[in-house]
């Protein structure tokens, strides 16, 4: 019994942790998806973060110039789709998965020489007071500090997109194009912005990953952790307080585990590595009919999942 | 939308060169070249070099050739994989994990079936490894039906578990107890090979992409259900109303698709590897999802985008060996020729 609760506050702990990479890139995404096109490349965003937020944080010392560092490099990467989707008209899906493959190829090539590379990192920071609640106090509170702006950044986001001018105009341009362009907004500068910032958000992510989380890189380490974040859009309905659940689900999946693990369960550790990707495919197909119906009208060309 | 050149003769437009797809994607393939070519002068090395020792190591002889035929299998197999769901409006980026699975069935018949000749044993291995892939595209396409939950996503997340799948198996029950400790399953017995052609490692199973690319080049240009299935990828509801199952050619694509790439795990396993391992595939499977959509999911000009990636990989292992570009550099050309031919298609925008 006592394995339960050891199991269960573990699980806990060490759902957070995992689940900043996966928020921010999760957030990245949504912000692109309102703006009605889909980015497939976010994955490869997120490895520009880990490695350039690495590579930079090596050469400077400085976490800050990684985490800044990691941003650009995401950001610069999704300008690429934007041009060719925008521009070029080219398939969404298909460029941003070779965007995927693109940006993985550069950063294992940019990273070889770093893979033993280590770094101080960033550190933990505790809130007081917050941080002694029993049991979620030290889950929630003894992080990072990209993690708390994750957890700030959540309801703001809910507050830009209902609330602001901006958020407005976005929402519009993800709806209908041509309402939105009736309406004197540039649909194509507002996409742009938002596959642009959703890029960066993305490599924000890796940046957390390589630099909060893992403290090293490796090649391909963010193994598919950006497209779980475009399945945790769908499920998060397009709301980013939503989104904040879907990655701590996934965060926890990663906990419980690393838990199972340590205890010892008798389950090969591959069938436990498994766990978070059934976990989002299967909370998918559970809330499925409802995301469909909140789906933006501008992605149902692409999205389309029924028959 | 892109208009046919042939309704551009017919409004009497002027119809240059350049209209034509081909030498579009040709142009397409030269500028990725070239600003790859910058890519490689920028980190300090001599671009004409590299592309020397890349194509000379890879058309300029048997070796390098055979080992293209080689490269190609896989690719074709797994393209096929990608664009016969695409011609019935599926994603299926699903392609690496199918492989897989197909690896991992017709292992499951190599090591544990005992059939007294090769000519019973490789269509055994051949049929569980497509029956594997169709069978894990499958649960993409139940999920699409039942839940609606869209292909891209499931398909993609569903390769992560099929890489974990097979190591359940390789680190675990099928792990061959005299291999010092390594995660192989045993050799295959000589029954379950591929034989290889005239000394190369080229392997008999070429006659899979082969008789894939010209079945699936008949059945689409000349059969009804091909036709069909143009209908159903171009408009589903214009479909049914027509009278067309729409469900049926979806998950029959689908299966299909899956079962080629299960096939290019078969071959992978049975003609290459001989023996099942982790990471047999690094990758294969994405490279044809790309080859696919590089040759706008046409079975013929699948042959050439495989071919071209094909050259880019093993060409990748050359200058990696002679220590010109570590071979991860290859998919940053890959991906630029993606893009590239992309973008250089033709098109108008849609007018509304």
């Amino acid at each position: 019994m006592s394995d339960v609760w050891l199991v269960l506050g573990g699980t806990l702990t060490g759902a957070v942790g995992p689940g900043i990479s996966v928020l921010y890139a999760t957030y990245g995404e949504l912000i692109t998806e309102r703006a009605g096109r889909i980015n497939l490349g976010i994955e490869g965003s997120m490895l520009m973060g880990a490695c350039f937020g690495f590579i930079a944080t090596v050469e400077t010392g400085s976490v800050t110039v990684g985490i800044f560092a990691g941003m650009i490099g995401g950001g610069a990467l999704s300008l690429i789709l934007a041009y060719l989707v925008i521009y070029r008209n080219t398939n969404q899906l298909a460029t941003g998965f070779a965007l995927t493959l693109f940006g993985a190829g550069i950063t294992a090539y940019a990273g070889r020489s770093y893979v033993d590379s280590t770094i101080g990192g960033l550190n933990p920071i505790s809130i007081p007071f917050l941080s002694e609640i029993p049991k979620l106090g030290s889950a929630l509170f003894e992080q990072d500090i990209l993690a708390y702006t994750a957890y700030a950044l959540g309801p703001l986001l809910f507050w830009g997109l209902h609330y602001t001018r901006t958020g407005l105009s976005l929402k519009a341009v993800g709806e209908s194009i041509s309402v939105a362009y009736a309406a004197g907004r540039n649909p194509y500068v507002i996409q742009i912005a938002a596959i642009a910032i959703g890029g960066a958000l993305a490599g924000l992510g890796g940046a957390q990953l390589s630099l909060g989380f893992t403290h090293t890189w490796s090649e391909g380490m963010t193994v598919g952790r950006g497209f779980v974040a475009v399945g945790l859009v769908i499920f998060a309905m397009w709301s980013p307080l939503r989104a904040m659940v879907g990655a701590f689900l996934f965060g926890g999946a990663i906990g419980l585990q690393l838990q199972l693990q340590t205890v010892g369960a008798p389950v090969s550790p591959f069938i436990l590595d498994m766990l978070p990707y059934l976990i989002i495919i299967f909370v998918m197909a559970l809330w499925s009919r409802a995301s469909a119906r909140a789906m933006p009208e501008g992605l149902k060309g692409v999205l389309k999942a029924t028959t | 939308m892109t208009t046919p050149i042939s309704l551009n003769q017919a409004r009497g437009v002027a119809i240059t060169l350049t209209d034509r797809p081909i030498v579009r994607s040709l142009m397409a393939v030269a500028f990725a070249f070239i600003v790859f070519g910058i890519f490689i002068a920028i980190i300090g090395r001599d671009p004409f070099e590299v592309y020397a020792k890349m194509f000379e190591g890879t058309l300029g002889s048997k070796v390098g050739l055979s080992e293209v035929g080689v490269r190609m299998i896989p690719f074709v197999l797994t393209a096929l994989a990608a664009s016969i769901p695409a011609r019935v409006g599926l994603i299926n980026v699903g392609g690496e994990g199918q492989l897989y699975i197909g690896a991992w069935a017709a292992t499951g018949v190599a090591l544990y079936v005992d059939f007294p000749t090769i000519w019973l044993m490789l269509p055994a291995m051949a049929f569980a490894g497509f029956l594997g892939g169709a069978v894990w595209a499958g649960f993409a396409i139940a999920l699409r039906h039942f839940r609606n939950v869209n292909e891209v996503i499931s398909t993609l997340l569903s390769n992560y578990v099929a890489i974990l799948f097979v190591n359940v198996f390789v680190f675990g029950a099928w792990k061959n107890p005299t291999g010092f400790g390594y995660p192989y399953t045993a050799n295959f017995e000589v029954e379950s090979i591929l034989p290889a052609i005239a000394d190369t490692r080229l392997h008999f199973g070429l006659v899979l992409p082969v008789i894939g690319i010209i079945a699936t080049y008949l059945f689409l240009s000349r059969t009804r259900w091909g036709a069909n299935m143009r209908a159903v990828g171009g408009n589903p509801d214009a479909a049914r109303r027509r009278g067309i199952p729409v469900l049926r050619y979806l998950i029959i694509a689908m299966l299909v698709g899956g079962g080629l790439a299960g096939l290019a795990g078969m071959s992978e396993v049975s003609g290459i590897q001989h023996h099942l391992r982790p990471g047999i595939s690094n990758s294969l499977g994405f490279m044809g999802f790309l080859a696919s959509w590089m040759a706008n999911h046409n079975p013929v000009a699948i042959i050439g985008t495989c071919f071209l990636i094909a050259v880019i990989v093993v060409g990748g292992d050359v200058l990696q060996f002679s220590g010109n570009l570590p071979s991860a550099a290859m998919l940053i050309l890959i991906g630029l020729v993606l893009f590239s031919i992309l973008g250089f298609r033709r098109f108008e925008r849609k007018t509304e």
